[in-house]
């Protein structure tokens, strides 16, 4: 947008930033869990049943969005238990320690490293390590894609950029995108027009859009 | 109004109703951080508005504004204004001009649309027509260029 909008930007680490859009946005995503008791009357609004007294029995799986489970979680877990989605898990480790370029991170779920930060909110008694294990493989996760990402963006001036961004997730799209900005600025003072004044991208947006008067 | 009935039959015995009460204040809380994020997000967008148009917004965009977002408008000019007068001696410093550094005092210019007549410092108007291209001093013209009416030439 223009150069005097600076919104409000996704939190780091285990905090969301409350005001965040992106991070709402985020939160918004599922993750795989389990009623670990009767959870009475929420049965129409999980998805799971038709009348309006039905409990939820215990046991069963349900998907939530993150927001909820970060509410209903406790650490005696009561009400709700969550497990890590598939991508955090074994199976994907073993393919990002062998090339972690080539996954389209998009496609997991597009706030890849987001989420996975919140996750280590649940702590998870059983297994201490994986805790462990799960961070230090998420940082090399991101280390490998980050050298190409970086390269990526600051050499590809004027053109298409989509096939590079399709698989990369939020959070590296961002870095992408800041790189472009410093590409494109710099070439903008090599030419020589760092000097022009130019018309806010903010009124041209609004010019373009016709903005219809609303009756009543 | 639901929640409420449901915590008075929690206290009256009921325990396993309190993980609904648990999941409605969830949602409660889920719509009010969305709603909250939505109007600060309106908020930051109206304060660059500020700094990229001017202190006058047009009518169309102000249709869009609710009355207190009218309001802060003014509230922040105001505050803006104190401030921009506060700094830099006597009369104070115009903080959103000159937003990249000028290379020189006059600029060369081209109209974009029909604007009308526009009075310079020493008293000469202009008429600004469609496409006619003017000699103009940099700190009359640098609004109207951020507005979309005036493009600035290089030559």
């Amino acid at each position: 947008v223009s150069d005097s909008y600076f919104p409000v930007g996704p939190g780091l680490g285990m905090e969301e930033n409350f005001l965040s859009l992106d991070d709402i946005l985020m939160s918004q995503e599922k993750l795989p869990g389990r009623a670990e008791s009767a959870l009475p009357r929420l049965a129409v609004l999980l998805g799971q049943g038709a009348g309006s007294a039905e409990s939820v029995p215990e046991g069963s799986k349900l998907e939530i969005p993150l927001w909820l489970a970060k509410g209903l979680h406790d650490s005696k877990r009561r009400i709700i238990s969550v497990e890590l989605p598939k991508i955090y898990k074994e199976a994907w480790r073993t393919v990002f320690s062998a090339d972690a370029n080539v996954v389209d991170l998009h496609k997991m779920g597009p706030y890849y490293y987001g989420f996975g930060s919140q996750l280590l909110n649940f702590e998870n008694p059983e297994n201490p390590e994986i805790a462990q294990t799960d961070s230090v493989c998420f940082l090399q996760t991101f280390i490998a894609r980050f050298r190409r990402i970086m390269d990526s963006s600051q050499n590809a001036y004027n053109e298409d950029t989509s096939a590079l961004v399709a698989r990369l997730d939020e959070l590296e799209r961002a870095l992408f995108q800041v790189g472009q900005k410093g590409l494109n600025d710099f070439q903008c003072w090599e030419k020589g027009q760092a000097s022009q004044i130019t018309a806010s991208s903010l009124v041209q947006n609004y010019g373009k859009r016709k903005l219809t008067e609303v009756d009543g | 109004e639901r929640n409420q009935a449901d915590v008075s039959e929690a206290k009256s015995g009921r325990t396993d109703l309190i993980f609904l009460i648990r999941f409605r204040h969830c949602c409660l809380l889920r719509n009010q951080r969305c709603l909250l994020a939505y109007l600060y997000d309106r908020l930051l967008r109206i304060r660059a508005l500020r700094w990229e148009y001017g202190s006058v917004l047009p009518n169309t965009i102000q249709f869009h504004m609710s009355a207190e977002e009218v309001e802060w408008f003014n509230q922040y000019k105001k505050s803006l204004a104190t401030y921009m007068r506060s700094v830099g001696g006597e009369e104070g410093l115009d903080l959103t001009q000159d937003i990249k550094p000028p290379k020189s005092l006059y600029i060369e210019v081209r109209c974009l649309r029909d604007y009308g007549e526009f009075e310079i410092d020493d008293g000469t108007t202009v008429l600004l027509k469609k496409n006619s291209q003017h000699f103009l001093p940099r700190w009359k013209c640098e609004q109207l260029i951020r507005q979309g009416v005036l493009e600035h030439v290089l030559s």
